[in-house]
């Protein structure tokens, strides 16, 4: 059993957890990731990259945001509540090297497992700069952990109600433009990372991405996490989930994400699991 | 098919013209009982159990064709050493305890055993019955007996005797069937038994890829029930290797062995182009889902498994039949099996294929796919099939398959399932470099012992024997666990 001893709210459908899970918080590294099956058969099991640790509390941060049905009810556990299966640490820990200067771009969810990373490139000695973005100010996250890092942190949103107006390839060509960067990490959703890569590309700057695709077990066995790397087959789960954005075959992954999208919002409208999540009522 | 109420009105008749003693003649003159089952048109819109199991009538008739040959051939031919004639005759005598006694000397699971061991090629394949009567179909049904007495004494609780506490450590990575029969055989000599999973359910391949409707997973969870009354601490949620080492499992934590049942869990794919597309799995993933997730149970599960109406199915083992069955079971309309051999190589068990074929599966053979084809969102539209003809024998001893050129054509489906076998997972090997694999990345170990090139660490099952079969990984897990007991009390010596 997870304990779960602290559970912020970050935006309206984004939550912390903190969770008691001693091995994972002293094993765990930069970029990687657990498992989590809220209990019982019938639960799906849910990847989420590592967002902290706590070596002395024994414990790790995770930031979810509901989408789901799964999701949903994984949001409804308060502090105190155990989650009955974490698996991990997993994944390919981040390669991390002093780089010299290292942009690091998050996009909505993806500012949480941008933080180690940008934490332990500047304990490495990197001169981190920071972009984080969302739709709109409301689902900024993580703006002071990351400005902590980085005083002149660039805050961008769609709609312009906080910070730049606009797109995370905006500040971050601007960044490249200036000169000196040397490695670039763009976690967020599948398109934003997308286009960080082209942006990177042009720039001829290397950029390192962390993919999420779908995924069952997390140690290899089930192959649905299955991406194309620079026309070669590999595994997020245990070759990733960080990879050469510029090796990633992108249309392939989102057309794999979408695998079952009918089917969750056929869920999420049918309340399964007792979670009625576009109603609000449980 | 013969209904089960047909079964066993000719099991009682049977029954009431045997003479008081029989003669060989007399015992090889019974008819071979057949094995009751659900109809396969009504076991395709269900998850139970397709075998039903013998009655005590079936069992008495089938038991009494049993010559007990003093050679015991079939004995042989077992990978645990059952004690067969013995364990039938017990049988014949309505001594059901018995009869489980002597399967216990040698097997832990006989519930599963007798569900999933290929008999055929085993125990039954050596069947003096069988051979009189050239045909290995009417050799003595062991492994349907053997579930018989399993089944029969289900709640009689037998605990192995376990020996004083050793104080010795000792864990057990994995729980699939080689862990399991490792673990037991450990803790009856007193060690003490951790078992470290990496899902939140134990059981292996027993839990997560064996279908219901072949192995109904309560009886998995009685046996790993009876392992926990006997002291054996199973941790969930540990995968070895990145939550810990086994280095540090062995420095740190303090185990004085580690036994290494990992399995083979890294699907295999074609590499043939489209099998990216959305609607292609392999079919870990796809038993994963089903078994491991539970999601046949549309309603209850959270887990999404794919609607399939055309599947194709890539591969001729088990996994590939149960993998077929189970997209019938889940509304497929169509299910075609491709195999690039002829029926007669199909590696499956011959009762599988014959099953897959009942319900409705069909058997495209010899036939190679060389491509699959995806609409704009990506799922599949159909599959390019390359016909093929059989050449000459290849390292299998199984002729080859040769494609033939210009034969190329298109067939319609909207999921593909590939179960072309695995490959061993690199994780272990990868963060534990003193243990020596071979080029596929099994584990290299002494065969006497099961002893890799770690000192202290033992491997068994599909980690060693690439893909094999559940009583084959428990033969390694007792051979492994005799050497490690045998190291341990060198040790304190």
């Amino acid at each position: 059993m997870y304990r779960i001893v602290q559970k912020e709210t970050l935006s309206k459908d984004v939550f912390l957890m903190e969770l008691e899970a001693p091995l994972i918080a002293r094993e765990r590294k930069a970029g990687q990731f657990v498992i989590v099956q809220k209990g019982g058969d019938y639960n799906e099991r849910i990847p989420l990259t590592i967002a902290d640790a706590d070596t002395e509390r024994g414990t790790i941060t995770i930031v979810f945001q509901r989408v789901g049905a799964s999701t949903y009810a994984l949001a409804e556990l308060e502090e105190g509540d155990a989650i009955e299966n974490v698996l991990g640490p997993l994944g390919t820990p981040t390669h991390i090297e002093k780089y010299g200067k290292v942009v690091c771009v998050g996009g909505g969810i993806g500012v949480a497992p941008l933080y180690p990373i940008a934490e332990a490139m500047k304990k490495a000695g990197n001169d981190v700069r920071i972009i984080i973005g969302a739709r709109t100010k409301d689902l900024i996250i993580e703006e002071d952990k990351m400005r902590a890092l980085d005083p002149d942190l660039i805050i961008v949103t769609d709609d312009g109600s906080y910070g730049e107006k606009g797109v995370v390839t905006a500040p971050l060509k601007r960044l490249i433009d200036e000169g000196d960067v040397k490695h670039a990490v763009a976690i967020g959703p599948a398109i934003m990372m997308k286009f960080c890569t082209k942006t990177a590309e042009e720039g001829g700057v290397p950029i390192t991405v962390s993919l999420n695709s779908i995924m069952i077990d997390g140690t290899g066995m089930c192959g649905g996490c299955r991406v194309d790397i620079g026309g070669e087959m590999k595994f997020v789960c245990v070759d990733g989930p960080e990879f050469d954005g510029s090796l990633v075959n992108w249309d392939n992954l989102m057309m794999r994400q979408r695998t079952y999208k009918a089917q969750e919002k056929e869920d999420l409208d049918s309340c399964k699991g007792g979670i009625c999540g576009r109603l609000g009522l449980k | 098919m013969k209904t089960p109420e047909i079964i066993e009105n000719e099991a009682k008749e049977v029954l009431a013209a045997l003479p008081e003693t029989l003669t060989p003649k007399d015992r090889a003159a019974i008819p071979h009982m057949d094995m009751p089952q659900q109809d396969p048109n009504v076991r395709i819109h269900n998850m139970s159990e397709v075998a039903l199991g013998y009655t005590e009538d079936e069992a008495l008739v089938e038991a009494s064709r049993c010559l007990q040959c003093k050679n015991k051939p079939c004995v042989a031919g077992c990978p645990v050493g059952i004690d067969i004639p013995g364990f039938i005759k017990k049988i014949t005598e309505k001594d059901y305890k018995g009869a489980l006694s002597v399967i216990q000397e040698s097997s832990l699971l006989p519930s599963i055993c007798g569900r999933v061991c290929p008999q055929e090629s085993q125990c039954q394949m050596h069947c003096t019955v069988g051979k009189m009567k050239k045909n290995i179909d009417e050799a003595v049904g062991i492994g349907r007996l053997e579930r018989f007495v399993a089944d029969k004494e289900a709640g009689e609780e037998m605990l192995p005797e376990i020996a004083p506490e050793t104080g010795k450590k000792v864990a057990v990575v994995g729980s699939g069937p080689a862990s399991i029969a490792c673990a037991a055989d450990v803790r009856r000599h007193g060690h003490s038994v951790t078992v470290f999973e990496a899902l939140h359910k134990m059981g292996g391949v027993l839990s997560y890829g064996i279908p219901e409707f072949r192995l109904p997973k309560r009886l998995v969870d009685t046996e790993l029930e009876k392992l926990e009354k006997m002291g054996i601490k199973f941790e969930r949620n540990v995968l070895v290797g990145r939550t810990r080492t086994i280095k540090e499992l062995m420095e740190e934590d303090g185990y004085d062995a580690v036994f290494v049942g990992t399995g083979a869990g890294l699907p295999k794919f074609m590499h043939i182009p489209g099998e990216d597309l959305v609607s292609v799995f392999s079919a870990n993933e796809y038993l994963t889902r089903s078994n491991l997730m539970k999601a046949y149970d549309r309603k209850e599960s959270m887990t999404p498994v794919f609607k399939s109406t055309k599947v194709a199915v890539f591969g001729g083992g088990n996994v590939a039949m149960d993998a077929a069955r189970t997209a019938l079971r889940l509304g497929a309309e169509k299910v075609d099996i491709i195999y690039r051999r002829s029926r007669s190589e199909m590696p499956a068990r011959k009762e599988e294929i014959e099953h897959a074929v009942e319900e409705g599966c069909n058997l495209r053979l010899l036939s190679q796919p060389v491509e699959i084809l995806g609409d704009e969102n990506g799922i599949v539209k159909g599959v390019v099939i390359r016909k093929c003809e059989l050449g000459e024998p290849d390292a299998s001893g199984r002729r080859s398959p040769v494609e033939i050129p210009g034969s190329d054509y298109t067939e319609e489906y909207d999921t593909v399932i590939v179960a072309i076998g695995n490959a061993s997972n690199p994780l272990i090997k990868k963060t534990t470099p003193e243990i020596e694999t071979n080029k596929r990345g099994n584990f290299i170990v002494n065969p006497d012992t099961c002893e890799t090139s770690m000192k202290g660490v033992y491997a068994g099952g599909d980690i060693v024997l690439g893909a094999a079969t559940v009583i084959l990984a428990m033969g390694q897990g007792r051979k492994a666990a005799a050497a490690i007991s045998r190291y341990l009390e060198g040790e304190s010596d």
